[in-house]
């Protein structure tokens, strides 16, 4: 019996041993897909978040929702292919394209030089940022200096609040509070016209409150998102980056901001 | 782990502001607040009225729900109700409306402790209502509650860390902010800490002081 048990063990250990083996020889050898790969296949793998909204979710009907979602369908109909959507995490999104288990990431994927070594991007796709919001008829503030005499909300500690200090005039006041849900509460019983938060956030509290959604008034910090894909794929890249352009031109893209962040594209991405 | 409070120094004047928002906030409370708990007290004891039965109900909310609770109620209930409040004025309300609950029922007590018979014998002799109220019930009531009212004192003092959860610059909002940017917390609190505590010691070392003077009569009594 024991000998069997023993016998057993050796044999799945080989076992597990040349599984390793062979799943890492894949991973090294995995070619990325190319352009003409994926119209052979008529299939368009794409890596979206479902945790982070209005990004990507999980809708009621238990379909992935978002303007992420909603990118990658406009991407493949555009391309007259099929659509498959893998829900990615933000630890393993670039992973996932690394072993081609996904042609494009289009998950709020931020530029940055780590990620510039590894994967290449197409142009922006969707805005990102930190900004002052006021009340819906409040008016747009040009330079640092608009922001003087203004109290504004901010959650301590966050970068918003970092930022945010550094640049305001000494005679803003900047009203901290414990999390993000008390500076949201702040804003909404009025007990500030402004708060500084980003794009996602204040998309949140506009779904909630139309009557007092958060307005950009004043940008702090731009980090927009772009779509991440393999490197050396350059048609893929010039395919992307001409779809991204009409959608930018056939309001795709405004019409996906107003749906998902309850305002106008920023000008940088406006057409 | 090493400690390093020279990180400290650029935010002293930080701690100072603090600590000169968390000084007015309770002397405002203290004198205030003890004087509507004179007003409560005194309308309460005169026994039934629906005025009596109202501050009844005020002073039991107040003692029954958290001070948070009854801070954010003001800060976030009332702009919503249309009526704007700042934060330092919602902070300054909710103090006093806390003090003034609890001292009014310490009060209450010294109160009863007096003989309705003296009130009485002192209105025979010919003093007026409130002279009799103010020397026969209210002085020795006082003396007699004063260890207990310090200590509410301070524990409204203490208790004030709270406002800075509704953006008021009190001590412990600068030592939350200062924490947030040096990431010294262990620092920070420890200085904040000893302020707090030198504050209340302070704090109950002046009240005895005021207390010798104002129950003199009553030397080597239990004030």
């Amino acid at each position: 019996m024991f000998a069997f048990t023993k016998h057993r063990f050796y044999r799945q250990a080989v076992l597990a041993l040349c599984c390793t083996v062979v799943t890492g020889l894949a991973a090294v050898s995995a070619q990325a897909s190319d352009l003409e790969t994926i119209e052979q296949r008529g299939t368009l793998r794409v890596a979206v978040p479902q945790d982070f909204p209005p990004f990507g979710s999980v809708g009621t009907d238990l379909q992935p929702q978002g303007y992420d979602i909603d990118m990658a369908h406009y991407l493949a109909d555009q391309m007259e292919v099929d659509l498959e959507l893998v829900a990615v995490t933000s630890a393993n999104r670039i992973p996932f394209l690394q072993t081609d288990k996904v042609d494009l990431v289009i998950s709020s994927l931020g530029k940055n030089p780590e990620r510039a070594a590894v994967i290449d991007f197409t142009e922006a796709y969707a805005p990102f940022f930190l900004g002052v919001f006021g009340t819906p008829e409040a008016a747009a503030i040009k330079e640092t200096a608009g922001l003087s005499g203004k109290t504004i909300g901010v959650t301590r500690g966050s970068v918003e609040d970092m930022e945010l200090s550094e640049l305001a005039p000494g005679d803003t006041t900047v009203q901290r509070f414990e999390d993000n849900a008390t500076t949201i509460s702040a804003f909404l019983s009025g007990q500030v016209d402004y708060i500084a938060t980003g794009n996602v956030v204040a998309a949140q509290i506009a779904e909630r409150n139309a009557e007092r959604a958060p307005t950009m008034v004043f940008r702090i910090k731009n980090s927009p998102c772009y779509i991440g894909l393999s490197q050396d794929n350059a048609a893929l890249k010039d395919k992307i980056n001409a779809l991204i352009e009409r959608a930018k031109q056939d309001g795709s893209l405004e019409s996906m901001s107003q749906k998902w962040f309850h305002t106008a594209l920023p000008d940088d991405l406006s057409s | 782990m090493t400690l390093d409070f020279s990180t400290l120094l650029p935010y002293s004047g930080h701690i100072l502001e603090g600590l000169v928002t968390t000084l007015w906030l309770t002397v405002v409370t203290t004198f205030v607040g003890i004087a509507l708990a004179i007003v409560v007290a005194y309308v309460r004891d005169l026994g039934s009225g629906i005025m009596s039965r109202l501050l009844g109900g005020y002073v039991e909310v107040v003692r029954n729900t958290p001070f948070i609770v009854q801070l954010f109620f003001l800060f976030f209930g009332l702009p919503a109700l249309g009526i704007p409040i700042s934060a330092t004025v919602a902070a300054l309300v909710a103090m006093i409306l806390n003090l003034g609950a609890y001292t009014a029922e310490i009060l209450r007590a010294g109160i009863d402790s007096t003989a309705r018979g003296q009130h009485e014998a002192s209105r025979a002799l010919g003093l007026s209502r409130l002279q009799s109220y103010r020397h026969v019930v209210l002085v020795p009531a006082f003396s007699r509650i004063y260890p207990s009212l310090i200590s509410q004192c301070i524990i409204v003092m203490l208790g004030s860390a709270v406002v800075s959860q509704i953006s008021v610059f009190d001590l412990t909002y600068a030592a939350n902010f200062i924490q947030s940017r040096n990431f010294r917390g262990f620092e920070v609190y420890l200085v904040v800490t000893l302020i707090y505590l030198l504050l209340a010691v302070g704090m109950r070392l002046s009240f005895e002081l005021v207390g010798r003077r104002l129950f003199a009569f009553r030397q080597g009594g239990s004030a």
